[in-house]
């Protein structure tokens, strides 16, 4: 099979690969996908609470080229953006920027549901934050 | 060093100078069909046609007489079974086989099946290999044919074929098995190890594509089989179909060359293939080999990379040829089912690399391959959400992971 530029830009130079400390309030950790399936996608978010903005997005993902690459387009189009405008990115949005045929599109769905993931567990985080701040006041 | 380099010779392999020299002269100048019998033209043609069954029967032990060509070796496991199942039907009607043979055996026995045939697939131990004690348990007095491939074309385990083929012959029950890895790469012999139908193919022994052959024993017992094309009864009746003269002289120089060079190839391509193997063990954590050492084919390595996905790896050593078990790269979107028989777990089926050294590949090559692989994989694992939690101690059978 052969693979866009841009796939093999990104599996060659992934961008912001690593992890963030999982138990920072600021962060946000979405893991899914499952080993026996082949691909397993790990995305954090590190949000100012003070703005909302994701400052810095990281990923590390056991998979194809294809989800390596949808992955690594994430963390780079995640940065920068609101927590609500980092939910409206489709995984249609993603097999275009990177040409995916249609046997990848699960790579990009699940980079989808790994963005959503990551932003649910900063909520949920967050919000744990603010009642423990209100039971304290 | 010339990239890309070739390590794929499970799949098929490049057909040997020699063998291509010898084939030459019978597309152009002696184009003769072997079935004409009042010309010179047919009579050169039939004299290459016998020389190569010769050269065919003399490698594997056996007669001239024994040897019926066939397009490949799918059409002789195809000719094999449903030839035998239709030829001894009233005899029986049970067929036993296992979980790791070739499609062209699963896929056939799935046809016959069908047609009322009762086939038993015999489970392979973690090793790869068959039971002896399962196999005796699953023959019954319906029981006309046991096919056990000789090599497997993914982990090149060699099945214990001498033992298969006594407990076959107890029960009366003939003995098939696909010897296409294997013919050309180890010593077959088709009376030590008491095989009755054995099929074989050109291109996996540096011969050329869309030739192989059956061997149909002729006594002790007398192998009947019904044919499976109708024509003008080529092959004693076997095998209909215009015969394939440089195809066969391919074969045949193919075997020839094999049969004088095994003892010394067998040599150099485990030497190679250990080499491959010690450096990459010694490198790489987690690296685990599928199927056993101790009977295999001396050019075969099946490894799996823990954490690290194949098709990904496969990427990143793009001018390396090699096949892996992992999903995204079969048509059928599933892991390898031979390594799922071994009871590998998918993860680690995911992670496969199948090696297949072959006669031209050199010690720099295997250098280079191994250096390169060594290099990829430490890359992705620094990629891999697994690797870190298997570093930091988590263990990944307990995670519930989302399904999707």
């Amino acid at each position: 099979m052969a693979y866009s530029d841009k796939v093999l830009d990104h599996y060659n130079n992934p961008r912001n690969v690593g992890s963030f400390d999982k138990k920072d309030p600021n962060v946000g950790t979405g893991m899914v996908g499952a080993p026996e399936c082949g691909d397993v996608m790990k995305l954090q978010v590190k949000v100012n609470p003070a703005t909302g903005i994701i400052e810095d997005a990281k990923f590390k993902t056991f998979g194809c080229g294809s989800a390596i690459a949808s992955s690594s387009l994430a963390t780079e189009w995640l940065r920068g953006k609101t927590v609500d405008e980092a939910l409206a990115i489709k995984n249609t949005d993603i097999v275009n920027e990177l040409s995916l045929p249609p046997v990848k599109i699960h790579c990009s769905v699940l980079a989808e549901d790994a963005i959503k993931a990551a932003i649910d567990d900063y909520k949920k985080k967050s919000e744990n934050v603010e009642s423990q701040t209100k039971a304290h006041a | 060093m010339k990239l890309p380099i070739y390590m794929d010779n499970h799949a098929t392999t490049p057909v040997d100078p020699r063998v291509f020299q010898a084939m030459t002269p019978y597309f152009t100048d002696t184009f003769g069909n072997a079935a004409s019998r009042n010309h010179s033209f047919g009579w050169v043609a039939e004299d290459a046609v016998e020389k190569g069954r010769k050269q065919v029967a003399d490698l594997i032990g056996a007669n001239s007489k024994e040897i019926v060509f066939t397009s490949g070796a799918t059409e002789s496991n195809n000719l094999a079974l449903k030839g035998v199942a239709e030829m001894y039907a009233e005899k029986g009607n049970h067929i036993i086989t296992a979980a790791t043979e070739h499609k062209a055996i699963l896929d056939t026995c799935k046809r016959l099946e069908k047609s009322g045939i009762k086939v038993t697939y015999l489970p392979v131990e973690t090793n790869g290999l068959v039971d002896l004690d399962k196999l005796r348990a699953a023959m019954t007095d319906k029981t006309i044919l046991v096919s056990i491939m000789y090599a497997n074309n993914e982990i090149g385990v060699l099945q214990p074929v001498a033992e298969i083929s006594k407990i076959a012959k107890e029960r009366g029950a003939l003995f098939h098995t696909d010897a296409t890895q294997a013919v050309g790469k180890v010593p077959v012999d088709v009376i030590k190890d008491g095989i009755d139908l054995a099929s074989i193919s050109a291109h996996k022994m540096y011969g050329p594509k869309g030739v192989g052959a059956l061997y149909v024993r002729r006594r002790n017992p007398r192998v009947q089989l019904t044919a499976q094309m109708d024509g003008g009864g080529h092959e004693r009746g076997m095998r209909s179909g215009t015969l394939n003269v440089p195809g066969i002289v391919g074969l045949g120089e193919a075997c020839a060359i094999a049969k004088a060079e095994m003892a010394e190839e067998i040599k150099r391509m485990a030497y190679l293939r250990d080499k491959l193997k010690d450096r990459l063990l010694a490198s790489l954590d987690e690296t685990y080999i599928n199927g056993t050492m101790e009977h295999r084919l001396p050019n075969n390595l099946n490894i799996s990379f823990a954490y690290v996905e194949g098709e990904s790896l496969l990427m990143g050593i793009n001018e390396i040829a090699v096949s892996s078990g992992s999903a995204c790269t079969s048509a059928t979107l599933e892991p390898s089912y031979v390594l799922k028989a071994l009871g590998a777990g998918d993860d680690l089926a995911h992670s496969s690399i199948r090696f297949g050294l072959g006669r031209f590949n050199t010690e720099e090559e295997v250098d280079y391959v191994a250096a390169k692989v060594i290099d990829v994989v430490q890359k992705l694992r620094e990629l891999s959400p697994l690797y870190e939690m298997h570093k930091e101690g988590i263990d990944l059978t307990k995670v519930q992971w989302t399904a999707h």
